[in-house]
């Protein structure tokens, strides 16, 4: 029938469309889409078409008070379905001449389409507003806390830690462990602190053997020569670790603490190597633009020594309460790797220069989280661990 | 090393005010610790004149004093005796502050008006050590003082310049390989350098009194090992007084007490050279011979503290032909000890071995001025200069007169050290181009002096001995901040974790995945743990390394287990009302193994809970999520009971493929109580052992293609057969169609017989090539049940 239409000269253009059979005062011509001629309409097509109309109007006007699915279903069935009232009407249609046939045909169509586009349009409605309803009471207070699972909490050391391991993977260094019950050799001798040196004094130094022979490291310095020890350069690694002092506990001293010790050692390597390591460092832990202050210090393992400070970040180096008034906050100490340490374990000095540092890293993690006593750090109080 | 600008300027001009000095100094090498000047508390604190005294009208003890300050005469009122007419006093005027933040006012004495204050050595801070003509307990009388006398007391004078107190004192932090520097020189040659200006030296010049010095005392070294050099001269006639005010300024600002002017010329000296010195009494040396030797067995010295000290044969002593008079280079006998009565005296100038002197210091516990600069090993040059400079004080100071001669024993070598210049070396080690000139300037502003390219390192620089100590010396007065900032060139490194750190970071991410938070405890135990935690006596975890100077007991063994730190932080934390606790830690234990001097030290992974929703299986559910996440696979848990530390029926030992990797359970009642806990859960896994049983990464196995079948079957065995029993049953009596096995119910109780239990398998059975038929899955059942009635007695219930 779509083909039919096609044809007119009003093609695909309803609009424009003659629409002389609503008119009763002329009588009303009527178009065959078929044969394309206009003709008469007879007293049967018209009460055909108004009983079409009818149940158009009544179909839609029950739709409107439907209120469930259910009731949608049941006026499609009254309406549309097989014994329903479209389909009665059609069967009559046989009263009708062969010109007429088509035409209430298409009046039919349009009745249908219509009627089963309200019926979906209606359904779809009252599925919205179920939902809606459905959403509406399902609403909760957002407010009221989540359950949550409990989610352990890193020691903040650990977080200070981490960083500095990440930070100085990220320049190509490895990371190193080693001993803590450490031979007096590796912690002193072979970094160069002679026999008078004090920090061999046992008032300093934990001790396990009574010939001093062995001891707790009491730096993480001893890695220097282990390391330079089962690897050629070149070398860059980290040996973060435990190290042991003879300080009795109170907020800034305990007789147990961590340090990273850094060990560069290759062709070439110079001072201002160590300073442009080192303040790519200060700027990964403080921000871009961080100042650092290299001082001359002296370590009895590197030659020339320095020690980092960091300018202090509350008053900008002016000098504070955080700072001490110094403007500078001590970071770490460092230095180009002694000449003797290099030779004692048979690395060419005319070949090879290395630098060293040591950061202590409770220092470190307490300015970062502005805790106040050392002693917190290993006392491990759930109340202090869970802030972190 | 507490160094008074005014005494600085007389080897140094610096024109810098303490801050540009301190920064300089810092950068230099010589870190600035703080200035301190004695008398900035003190304002408007000036010379007074006690014009006229009168009683108060209305007290039996106070006076009521006219005094002229320069501006006409001022009322006060004071409670002090010691007052006369005409007397020069300290007056704290109207709106004056003292040391303490003391803040003085006019006012009413007992309705008599008082404009402010005569003042007390102590109200100004000092006492009679700076002041020894006044008196402890009274009126400051500067009048009495014949050094003030002569300084001219005028009414008004400000009195903070008067008693020295204005002196800018700068305190060093000074590196233990620059004992030279514990001096006014070094650290003038320091400044000098520094600022580049001239360093102006001093000769001391003694004229003498005739005699000879070798003809009253002779010396003898026995151990020159231990003494490389003795320098001794002597003063006779010698009048015991107090010290001018100018050299007691000074010893003061140093942070020395003034005594009397024989000790303070020696610790003068001392300040002034670093060359620490010793007067004693000649009278007391018996024979009028010294001798340098180590201690004889049973020797004992009262020292000048007054304490009687035993001495052991390894310490040096000074001693006459008899006895010990002094403990060398630490502290003086009492017997020889300067008095009002000494007549002659013997200053002894010497040179000692740092590690005798230091051993024998910290053995008997007393570190002095001397010692602690002895220790750091002394320039034996600087014994000539240091008598010298005393006998020249003596004689200015008018207090002796100086024998001729002086008795000098020299062992020690005398040659300097000399080093070529290698200004190349210096600049690739450092990473800087500075000029060969200005290297040899720098050098030589620090008294290194130069021909062609030998380097002399000077007498007190032992510490300099390589091209790298000259860099440093260049790069000091360079400046560390000129020197570029660079990144390091050469062969890229591979950065990164090893497997065992990423597995250790794996295993602290699963824990706290898990709501168990990280703990750090110290490495160290009380020996008293393992009966604390009920070890049994002979366990072999007891044997641990010791520390033989721990702080303490209970930090003096190195842990062999980490399950004490885990309960005593457990405890901590209950006794501190946390309701509940999840802890875990990455613990290292430190084994003595035979036959090795370094420990085993193994890594622990320990767990510990108590509080909550916690049971041994909820307990034993997160070991086994953590195992399974560390990707460790056929891991057993058997009963274990060790001692009392665990409870004895809910222990058990983790084997993973048969290997022992560690134990987990309720803790032991009478364990538990001894640390303060009720009820409490802890694990300790060996890492390392873990690590040996991963299992390999996982390869994709393709998804089952077929739908399994399921059937549940119920068991009625012994209570005493384990689950795991019936499970390794269960997978032996399937013919290889069970996939899983899984533990659905353990029932107890009517009408299952007493001593028995119901024991509910959901079984999965599939193959991979095929639809199971049911009765393919019923034959595999009924084998597996059949294995379960022959071996365990389970009958299907």
């Amino acid at each position: 029938m779509n083909i039919h239409v096609k044809r007119g000269w009003y093609r695909g253009r309803p609009a424009f469309r003659p629409r002389l059979g609503r008119e009763g005062f002329f009588a009303v011509l009527a178009y065959c889409p078929r044969c394309h001629k206009d003709f008469l309409e007879t007293k049967e097509l018209q009460g055909m078409k108004e009983k079409l109309e009818h149940i158009r109007q009544e179909a839609l006007a029950a739709l409107a008070e439907t209120k469930a699915a259910a009731d949608v279903e049941t006026l499609r069935v009254k309406y549309l379905g097989k014994k329903g009232e479209l389909t009665a009407l059609l069967k009559q249609m046989g009263k009708l001449s062969p010109e007429e046939r088509p035409v209430i045909g298409q009046v039919a169509n349009e009745v249908r389409e219509a009627l089963s586009s309200a019926l979906e349009a209606r359904k779809q409605s009252i599925a919205d507003a179920l939902l809606n309803q459905r959403l509406a009471a399902e609403a909760v207070d957002v407010t009221i806390p989540g359950t949550r699972p409990d989610l352990g909490h890193k020691h903040p050391m650990s977080i200070a830690l981490d960083e500095l391991k990440e930070i100085f993977i990220g320049m190509g260094f490895q990371i190193a462990e080693g001993p803590e019950v450490e031979l007096a050799d590796y912690n002193f001798t072979k970094l160069n602190t002679l026999e008078n040196h004090p920090a061999r004094e046992w008032t300093d130094t934990f001790y396990i053997e009574e010939d001093s022979s062995l001891l707790l490291r009491t730096q993480t310095s001893p890695m220097q020569v282990r390391t330079m020890e089962r690897q050629k350069p070149p070398i860059r690694v980290i040996a973060p670790g435990r190290v042991y002092r003879k300080d009795e506990v109170d907020a800034t001293h305990s007789p147990m603490f961590h340090q990273v010790e850094g060990l560069v050692v290759d062709k070439g390597i110079t001072m201002a190597d160590l300073k442009g390591t080192l303040n790519a460092l200060v700027e990964a832990l403080y921000g871009k633009g961080s100042k650092t202050r290299f001082r001359p210090h002296h370590f009895p393992f590197t030659e020339p020594s320095c020690e980092v400070d960091v300018q202090c970040h509350a008053c900008g180096g002016e000098g504070c309460r955080i700072c001490k008034g110094e403007g500078w906050i001590e970071l770490l100490g460092a230095g180009m790797v002694h000449p003797k340490v290099l030779q004692g374990v048979g690395i060419d000095t005319d070949i090879y220069s290395g630098f060293a540092f040591g950061i202590g890293v409770e220092r470190m993690a307490m300015r970062r989280f502005n805790i106040t006593d050392l002693r917190l750090i290993f006392e491990n109080d759930l109340r202090f661990l869970s802030q972190f | 090393m507490k160094l008074s600008r005014n005494w600085l300027a007389e080897f140094v001009e610096v024109s810098a005010g303490d801050k540009e000095y301190c920064d300089a100094m810092t950068l230099s090498g010589s870190k600035v610790e703080g200035v301190e000047v004695a008398g900035d508390e003190i304002k408007h604190v000036v010379i007074g004149q006690v014009t006229a005294m009168e009683r108060h009208p209305d007290s039996d003890h106070m006076w009521t004093c006219q005094v002229e300050t320069g501006s006409g005469p001022v009322q006060i009122v004071t409670g002090a005796q010691n007052v006369k007419q005409g007397d020069f006093v300290p007056v704290a005027l109207d709106d004056s502050w003292l040391p303490g933040g003391v803040h003085i006012t006019a006012g009413r004495l007992r309705g008599v008006e008082s404009n402010g204050m005569l003042c007390s050595l102590k109200e100004l801070g000092l006492t009679t050590h700076d002041f020894p003509y006044a008196i402890e307990d009274g009126i400051f009388i500067l009048s009495d003082d014949p050094d003030l006398v002569k300084e001219g007391l005028t009414p008004g004078r400000d009195v903070v310049p008067l008693l020295g107190l204005d002196d800018h004192v700068v305190e060093f932090e000074i590196t233990p390989n620059r004992p030279d520097c514990l001096s006014v020189i070094g650290l003038a040659r320091e400044t000098a350098a520094t600022f580049d200006q001239p360093l102006k030296l001093h000769i001391p010049e003694v004229q003498g009194s005739g005699g000879s010095v070798d003809q009253l005392l002779d010396v003898e070294i026995e151990d020159p090992e231990l003494c490389p050099r003795y320098t001794a001269r002597m003063v006779r006639n010698v009048k015991i007084a107090p010290s001018p005010l100018w050299l007691r300024q000074r010893l003061r600002s140093s942070g020395v007490r003034p005594i009397n002017n024989i000790v303070d010329i020696t610790n003068y000296v001392m300040l002034e050279y670093g060359q620490p010195m010793h007067a004693f009494d000649f009278s007391c040396v018996e024979g009028g011979k010294i001798v340098v030797r180590t201690a004889q067995e049973g020797e004992v010295i009262q020292t000048l503290d007054g304490t009687d000290r035993k001495l052991a044969t390894n310490m040096l002593c000074i001693c006459d032909s008899h006895k010990p008079v002094g403990v060398a280079g630490v502290m003086g006998g009492a017997n020889s000890e300067i008095e009002g009565d000494t007549a002659m005296v013997v200053f002894e100038s010497a040179n000692f071995n740092g590690v005798s002197i230091r051993r024998t210091a910290t053995a008997l516990g007393m570190r002095t001025d001397a010692s602690s600069r002895y220790e750091k090993g002394l320039d034996p040059m600087n014994t000539y200069k240091g008598v010298q400079r005393a006998c020249e004080l003596v004689e200015l100071l008018g207090c002796g007169e100086v024998v001729d001669g002086m008795i000098d024993v020299i062992a020690a070598d005398q040659t300097p050290k000399t080093l070529p210049l290698e200004p190349d070396k210096i600049n690739a080690l450092l990473g800087t181009c500075i000029s060969e000139a200005d290297m040899r300037a720098m050098l030589l502003r620090l008294g290194f002096p130069l021909e062609g390219d030998t380097v002399t390192v000077p007498s007190w620089r032992s510490d300099v001995e390589h091209y790298s100590d000259l860099a440093e010396e260049v790069a000091r007065l360079y400046g560390y901040d000129k020197i570029p900032a660079t990144l390091m060139r050469g062969e890229t490194t591979q950065g990164g974790l090893t497997e065992r750190q990423k597995a250790a970071q794996q295993a602290g991410a699963l824990c706290r995945s898990m709501g168990y938070s990280e703990i750090i405890t110290y490495s160290f135990l009380s020996p008293a743990c393992y009966d604390k935690i009920h070890l049994a006596p002979d366990d072999a975890l007891r044997k641990c390394i010791t520390i033989l100077n721990p702080l303490g007991e209970d930090t003096s063994i190195m842990r062999t287990t980490a399950i004490p730190s885990m309960l005593e932080t457990l405890g901590r934390n209950y006794s501190n009302q946390n309701k509940t606790a999840r802890l875990y830690e990455l613990a290292t234990v430190y084994l003595p193994v035979e036959g090795q001097t370094l420990a085993n030290e193994q890594q622990m992974i320990t767990l510990g809970a108590y509080g909550g929703a916690l049971d041994f299986f909820s307990f034993k559910g997160v070991i086994e999520a953590l195992l399974a996440g560390m990707n460790v696979k056929g891991v057993q848990f058997e009963r274990g009971a060790q001692g009392q530390t665990f409870h004895p029926g809910r222990c058990a030992d983790i084997r993973v493929n048969g290997v022992l990797v560690g134990i987990l359970g309720q803790i032991h009642p009478l364990t538990a109580q001894s640390y303060g806990l009720d009820c409490a859960y802890v694990a300790q896994l060996s890492f390392q052992a873990l690590l040996d049983q991963r299992a390999p990464e996982a390869r994709y196995v393709p998804l089952p293609r077929f739908p399994s079948v399921q059937r549940d079957i119920a068991v009625v065995c012994d209570q005493a057969v384990t689950v795991a029993a019936l499970e390794d049953c269960i997978s032996r009596g399937a013919k290889g169609l069970l996939k899983e096995t899984e533990l659905f119910d353990i029932y107890t109780g009517a009408p299952i017989p007493a001593g028995k239990k119901s024991v509910a398998f959901s079984l999965k059975l599939r193959a991979d090539d095929r639809t199971l038929t049911d009765t393919e899955a019923d034959e595999d059942v009924k084998s597996i049940l059949a294995l379960l009635e022959q071996e365990l007695g389970a009958v299907l219930r």
